[in-house]
């Protein structure tokens, strides 16, 4: 099937329930509306209102909801219907199903695969483009997976929903409709943990996930760069051998993320070759990520989200080092 | 509990409930509030289908549940609103360049004047209730005389902020209103599927609060419950439920017609808001078709120029640095300076 990120969500979603009853759907205007980006389009129709259901406007409730059911055999899928409204279930999240397992030595365990739009530059709303990827790594016990293609959102839906352990799926709006992929009709698993070698090359290693990766090969693309472009897409946990190979190999590395630059994925990744990787180094690594402050208002957000121009430049000063 | 409606769908009055000191020109200027929320909403629907908004919740039908009780409110009271009280800011005052630079997409429509006394929309749903109930909090501890008035929607209501909020208000009797505007919908959820309980106003009842319904497209009733309230606001907390109807579209990134039917916004049409207080004035004789075109002419007016004013306005890039903080961090600073240094905000890459 040619597909769009929306669809092979969708379509991850149908398999699974298809293949288990404990799969079951939870959240705001998901069921009749088919959820505000249509993800759950037509779910509703096949499984019933028993498996899609309609909840009240309350994400702590959504959250501590699914870790309830996850608990008691089910495998929920909850979604928030934005990034930012999940910090109403922070609590739930980072309290409970990041612990859990751990606290109860295993006897416990939380089987549910959240689901939330993530990122910007689609023009919305305040708090309706947030990257918060890096809030849900740092607890550790959380899986976040940020795909960047509907191959990949689909696998990986798949594969967290074969799972034994909360996962953190974040999908970025922007690339929901943005292009479409030939993918199977099966099911397929996509690892958690396995970044994706998108561009081989030697001159240097861009390492990066979610709304950037297009950008990133764009600028590739367009100045005929011999680089490795990898992308991350399981922000946690981090697949560190593929981030230490390809450094050593290169020498040179870019980190480009949208989330802020500031205490983000990017500063763990580059810690990460430092501690492991600096002598192969041969210039210094560099970030490029959003301003280190919340996302701004959507007449400004082009003045805030990394462009291609804002890469590019990153590269000169890496080749140039 | 009381379930309030002093102007009935023909425009009539219920003479035992009419609320003491309000006069006919004060029931006009509501009137021509009501028309200017309408126009104003109409307005920037138009500018968003045309690309010259961002996404919008129109305010269609809920008229007089906003400006009956921003009409209530004392010179002082301060309003929390949520997303969706457009009326509300107008009513107080808020110059409508404004409202639509925060509908354009700029911070600078939340620069809002003293004199409006309130705070800006805020996008999570009920999380504004625990300020409005904080800000209740310290007009008791300044001793003033300043009640709150605080915006939230029959969905909000599901939210534990909203529940928290209650129960604080009432363990310390603040001096808070809150406005439940009920417009039967929160994006494809009906009220009924929202919660069980019969009405929203009785969740007051838990928290020791009192409690009341008003049919919210009735814009004296809405007054008058609210101008209690408030003159009982030194004495504890109140909740009102508005009933009202969300007449349009969630946003104008939804299509409601994926889970709502035709017939059922039809059924809500005879009760209009602004038809109600123009039967009521017309037979007063103080509405006629002339007063009526004047009036949308210079309203339309109004609104033109506002629109001319925040369309001339130019945003200036180094505003999301410099707000922050209350000074610019030296980590900041170098982030604005290669953005300026190296000319990001120009564009894109070429070849
Ligand atoms: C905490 C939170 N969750 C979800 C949303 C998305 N959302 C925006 S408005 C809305 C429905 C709100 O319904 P209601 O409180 O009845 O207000 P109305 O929109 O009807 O005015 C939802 C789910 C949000 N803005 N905030
Ligand atoms: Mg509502």
């Amino acid at each position: 099937m040619k597909v769009n990120m929306v669809s092979a969500i969708n379509s991850a979603l149908n398999l699974t329930m298809q293949e288990s009853e404990d799969v079951v759907l939870l959240g705001e205007d998901i069921a009749r509306d088919g959820g505000v980006f249509r993800v759950t389009e037509g779910l509703l129709n096949k499984y019933g209102e028993r498996r899609v259901i309609d909840t009240p406007l309350a994400e702590s409730g959504i959250l501590g909801a699914g870790i309830g059911m996850a608990m008691a055999g089910l495998h929920p899928v909850p979604e928030i219907q934005f990034a930012g409204f999940m910090f109403m279930g922070f609590g739930q999240l980072i309290n409970h199903a990041a612990r859990y397992r751990s606290r109860t030595r295993s006897t416990y365990k939380v089987p549910m695969v959240v689901r939330t739009p993530i990122s910007g530059g689609v023009r919305t709303l305040e708090h309706h483009s947030d990257s918060p990827e890096a809030f849900y790594s740092h607890v550790g016990g959380l899986h976040v997976v940020v795909p960047s293609n509907p191959y990949d959102a689909k696998g990986m839906m798949i594969k967290s929903l074969h799972m034994q352990d909360p996962v953190v799926f974040l999908e970025p709006t922007k690339l929901y409709r943005l292009f479409k992929q030939e993918i199977p009709d099966e099911m397929y698993e996509v690892e958690l943990g396995k970044a994706n070698l998108v561009k081989e090359g030697t001159d240097l290693s861009i390492i990066t996930y979610g709304t950037m990766v297009n950008q990133v090969t764009t600028v590739v693309e367009k100045r005929n760069l011999n680089a490795d472009v990898l992308d991350l897409r399981t922000i946690n946990p981090l697949d560190e051998s593929a981030i230490i190979q390809s450094a050593k190999k290169t020498g040179k590395v870019l980190i480009v993320h949208e989330a802020p630059l500031g205490f983000g994925i990017g500063a763990e990744v580059a810690a990460r070759i430092a501690e492991k990787a600096i002598f192969n180094l041969s210039a210094p690594i560099i970030r490029v990520g959003s301003d280190s402050f919340p996302y701004p208002f959507p007449g400004y957000e082009n003045y805030y989200i990394p462009n291609t121009l804002k890469i590019s430049k990153a590269i000169d000063r890496l080749l140039g080092a | 509990m009381d379930n309030i409606q002093v102007l009935d769908e023909n425009g009539s009055v219920d003479a035992s409930l009419f609320p003491e000191g309000l006069d006919d020109g004060k029931i006009l200027e509501m009137y021509r509030y009501m028309s200017l929320a309408r126009a104003l909403d109409n307005k920037i629907l138009s500018l968003q289908r045309q690309g010259r908004a961002v996404t919008y919740g129109p305010m269609l039908g809920e008229e007089a549940t906003q400006i009956g009780s921003a009409m209530a409110m004392r010179e002082n009271d301060i309003f929390v609103p949520n997303f969706r009280q457009h009326g509300v800011f107008l009513l107080r005052g808020m110059p409508i360049e404004l409202i639509l630079l925060y509908w354009k997409g700029y911070e600078e429509g939340c620069m809002i004047p003293e004199k409006v006394r309130g705070f800006p929309y805020i996008v999570p749903v009920a999380s504004q209730m625990p300020h409005a109930m904080g800000i209740a909090f310290a007009q008791k501890y300044k001793k003033s005389d300043v009640a709150v008035i605080g915006y939230v929607g029959d969905g909000g209501t599901s939210e534990g902020d909203f529940y928290e909020t209650l129960n604080f208000a009432g363990a310390f009797k603040l001096p808070l209103v809150t406005i439940i505007e009920n417009n039967q919908w929160a994006i494809s959820m009906p009220r009924a599927r929202q919660s069980a309980a019969e009405t929203l106003a009785q969740k007051g009842i838990a928290a020791g609060i009192k409690c009341v319904q008003v049919d919210g497209n009735d814009v004296i009733g809405v007054y008058k419950v609210v101008k209690e309230a408030i003159a009982n606001a030194k004495d504890g907390p109140t909740v009102i439920e508005c009933v009202t109807y969300r007449m349009s579209m969630h946003t104008t990134a939804d299509d409601p017609t994926k889970y709502r039917s035709q017939a059922e916004v039809d059924a809500w049409k005879p009760r209009d808001p602004i038809d109600r207080a123009r039967r009521y004035l017309s037979g007063k004789a103080l509405w006629s078709p002339d007063f009526e075109a004047k009036m949308q002419e210079e309203q339309a007016k109004v609104i033109d120029e506002a629109v001319a004013k925040a369309e001339a306005w130019k945003p200036d890039p180094k505003s999301i640095f410099e707000h922050v903080y209350s000074y610019m961090p030296e980590v900041l600073k170098e982030e604005y300076d290669e953005a300026v240094a190296n000319d990001f905000w120009q564009g894109e890459v070429s070849s």
